[in-house]
C-alpha cells in the first residue's frame, strides 16, 4: 500500500501515457520517445551529481560550510554560490540535492536560494549557447534582469521565514540526503 | 559534452577520496545512492508527464499561439507554456529561435524559455520534497517575477 502510495502519480501518468498510445497511437508514440528521451537526460546528469553529494558530505566539514556559505559569510558567500551555480551542468532538479546538502552543512539559505537562482540561468554552457541562439543583448538582458531579481528575492524570501521555518528547511533538506 | 566532463571529475574525485579513505568513500557511495532513491520517486511521473505535454506541443502550434502579433496575451502564453514545460536548454533555445524564425515575437520568446529555465511547476512536488511548501513556492514566485521583468526590458527596447 505503501508502495502504490509513493508512486501514485507515477502510476497514474503511465496509465494516461498507455491510453494515449492505445487510443492515439500518433500522439502517444511520440510523448513514449519524449519520455524515454527525458529520463536518458536524467540518467546522464544524476548519477554523479548524487556521488558527488556523497563526497561532499562525508569530506567537508560543517565548519568550513559555514565560514564560507554560512550565516556571516557575505559577499564572499554570495561570490561562491555564484560559481557553483554558474560551473554547473544540468537541469534544475539536479540542482535540488545540491542545495539540501549546502544546507544540511549550514549554508546561509538566501545563499541557497541565490544558488538556485543562477543555476536555473546562468550556467556557463548554457549562456554561450542562448548567445548563439538568440543575441547578445537578449542574452545580458535575460541574465542581468533575472541574476538581480534572484539576489534581492533571496533575502528578502528568507527575512520572510520565522526561525521555526527555517529550522524545518534545515531539516526536511538534511533529511533528503541522508 | 558536459556530461563527460561531469563524470570524469567526480570519477577523479572519487578514486582521490578512495585512495585517502575507503571507509569514507563507502560511506559516500552509500549517501549518494539513498539521496538518489529518494528523488527518483518524484521524478518519473515528471519524466512521463512532460513527455506526454510536449507531444501535444508541435512547434507550429507555438509559433502560432507566441506570434509576433499576439502581443500581450502571447506573452503570457508563453509564460505559462514554458512554466508548465519542461526540457534541457539545448532543446529550448534551437526551438525559441525556430520558433522566431517561424514568427514568433522575442517577448514572448523571452518569457518563454526564461520560465522554462526558472519555473518548475511539475518539479515542484520534488521541490517541496526538499525545502518545504512555502520556499518552494515562493522561489517559483519570485522566479515568475523575474520572467515578468526580463519580458517587460525585451518588451520595452523592441528587440
Amino acid at each position: 500500500m505503501k508502495l502504490f502510495k509513493t508512486h501514485l502519480y507515477a502510476i497514474l501518468v503511465v496509465l494516461l501515457l498507455i491510453l494515449l498510445i492505445i487510443f492515439k497511437p500518433d500522439v502517444g508514440m511520440k510523448a513514449l520517445d519524449l519520455s524515454a528521451s527525458n529520463f536518458m537526460d536524467m540518467f546522464s546528469v544524476l548519477p554523479p551529481i548524487m556521488l558527488l553529494i556523497g563526497l561532499l558530505d562525508v569530506w567537508i566539514p560543517k565548519e568550513v560550510m559555514i565560514k564560507y556559505l554560512g550565516e556571516k559569510s557575505g559577499l564572499k558567500g554570495i561570490g561562491i554560490v555564484f560559481l557553483l551555480g554558474a560551473l554547473a551542468a544540468g537541469p534544475l532538479y539536479a540542482a535540488f540535492p545540491v542545495a539540501a546538502i549546502l544546507l544540511k552543512k549550514n549554508a546561509r539559505i538566501a545563499n541557497v536560494l541565490f544558488f538556485l537562482g543562477v543555476w536555473s540561468t546562468a550556467k556557463l554552457p548554457l549562456v554561450m549557447f542562448e548567445y548563439t541562439s538568440f543575441g547578445g543583448k537578449f542574452t545580458v538582458i535575460h541574465i542581468v534582469s533575472n541574476l538581480t531579481v534572484f539576489l534581492i528575492g533571496a533575502y528578502a524570501l528568507e527575512k520572510s521565514l520565522s526561525p521555526a521555518k527555517k529550522e524545518e528547511i534545515y531539516r526536511i533538506s538534511s533529511s533528503m540526503v541522508n | 559534452m558536459s556530461t563527460v566532463f561531469l563524470y570524469g571529475l567526480v570519477a577523479l574525485l572519487f578514486i582521490i577520496s578512495w585512495f585517502k579513505d575507503p571507509q569514507k568513500s563507502k560511506k559516500a557511495l552509500k549517501i549518494g545512492w539513498k539521496s538518489f532513491s529518494k528523488l527518483i520517486p518524484t521524478l518519473i511521473p515528471v519524466m512521463v508527464g512532460i513527455g506526454i505535454i510536449l507531444s501535444l506541443l508541435n512547434p507550429e502550434a507555438v509559433s502560432v499561439i507566441l506570434g509576433e502579433k499576439s502581443g500581450v496575451l502571447g506573452m503570457l502564453l508563453g509564460i505559462f507554456i514554458g512554466s508548465v514545460a519542461f526540457m534541457p536548454g539545448f532543446v529550448a533555445f534551437p526551438l525559441g529561435a525556430t520558433l522566431l524564425s517561424h514568427g514568433a515575437g522575442y517577448p514572448q520568446i523571452a518569457g518563454f524559455v526564461s520560465s522554462l529555465m526558472a519555473v518548475g511547476i511539475v518539479s515542484l512536488s520534488a521541490e517541496i520534497k526538499y525545502f518545504g511548501k512555502k520556499s518552494a513556492i515562493l522561489r517559483n514566485l519570485t522566479a515568475l517575477v523575474a520572467v515578468f521583468i526580463f519580458v517587460l526590458i525585451v518588451w520595452g527596447v523592441g528587440l
